[in-house]
């Protein structure tokens, strides 16, 4: 039977290469943090999404790539300066109504930690999930704020 | 999919060169034709052009602007560059038929069989 033929883009753009480092660089990040927690689970951790982590004037802001989730899916941690996200998504049931399948997109946990580079507000976290991107707001604390001195006349 | 095939698409007409980024595609066949899902975060719907020409079905996903540029970045693996990727399309598809939609990112394509050739049982006359 003649299936679908796939075609490729003519300019590729790899980046698994980047990836397995900033994976490396997260597993040794974690070994430092924590060293028997989740131990073994990590190290076949194969779905690493996209992490970006800015700043602007208020927020640390965390984004993360993550397409076909569900909102509830996701587990969102912060502790000591470090947020943690994790979740899974399954493909399972799809495969087993389908009568032949190829499934090149990542199927089951991933889970991504940062140290983030500032204390912020715990307890005003925020998260949204649209179009495929989760994205953490974390407010600055108010001492870890750039301050700016006036100066006061005589 | 065992008999799926990888070859390279032709060059663009247009000259330039343009980075894209070709998203995971998990393709699930079944009797009456084919579901495809394409991982694209950042897609919306208004972002997403499906072309059609002849059998060659191209997605090609635009991500939606963030507003503003941050004040400073510290880490930064995502890429900015939109997605495409190129499918020759199964002839017994109907290509009248195609159904998109996109959702949290995800890209789901419905492709139909023709009537006539869906599997069907032939019924035994006396």
């Amino acid at each position: 039977m003649t299936l679908m033929k796939f075609t490729r883009p003519s300019v590729l753009w790899n980046r698994s290469s980047l990836e397995s480092v900033n994976r490396l660089q997260d597993e040794v990040a974690k070994l430092f943090e924590s060293p028997f927690a989740g131990f073994g689970s990590q190290f076949f951790n194969e779905w690493a999404p996209s992490l970006d982590l800015y700043e602007d004037k208020e927020n640390l802001v965390v984004k993360l790539e993550v397409p076909g989730m569900k909102r509830e899916a996701f587990e969102i941690g912060l502790h000591d300066g470090v947020l943690s996200i994790s979740g899974e998504r399954k493909f399972e049931e799809k495969r087993q109504k389908a009568t032949g399948y190829r499934t090149e997109r990542f199927e089951g946990r991933f889970q991504r930690s940062v140290a983030l580079p500032k204390a912020v507000e715990a307890d005003k976290v925020r998260a949204a999930y649209k179009d495929g991107i989760l994205t953490v707001t974390l407010p600055i604390a108010a001492q870890a704020r750039p301050k700016q001195i006036v100066v006061g006349a005589e | 999919m065992n008999n799926a095939t990888l070859c390279e698409t032709k060059n663009e007409a247009c000259g330039e060169r343009v980075n894209y980024l070709l998203p995971a595609v998990n393709i699930y066949q079944k009797p009456d034709g084919y579901t495809l899902e394409a991982d694209m975060p950042g897609v919306n719907r208004e972002g997403l052009e499906i072309y059609l020409d002849q059998n060659e079905l191209t997605l090609l996903g635009r991500r939606a602007q963030s507003p503003g540029a941050p004040d400073t970045t510290h880490y930064r693996e995502s890429s900015s560059g939109d997605y495409r990727r190129v499918f020759e399309l199964d002839p017994e598809i109907d290509t009248d038929k195609i159904t998109a939609r996109v959702e949290n990112g995800v890209l789901t394509l419905h492709l139909a069989r023709r009537e006539q050739v869906k599997p069907r049982q032939i019924a035994i006359t006396d």
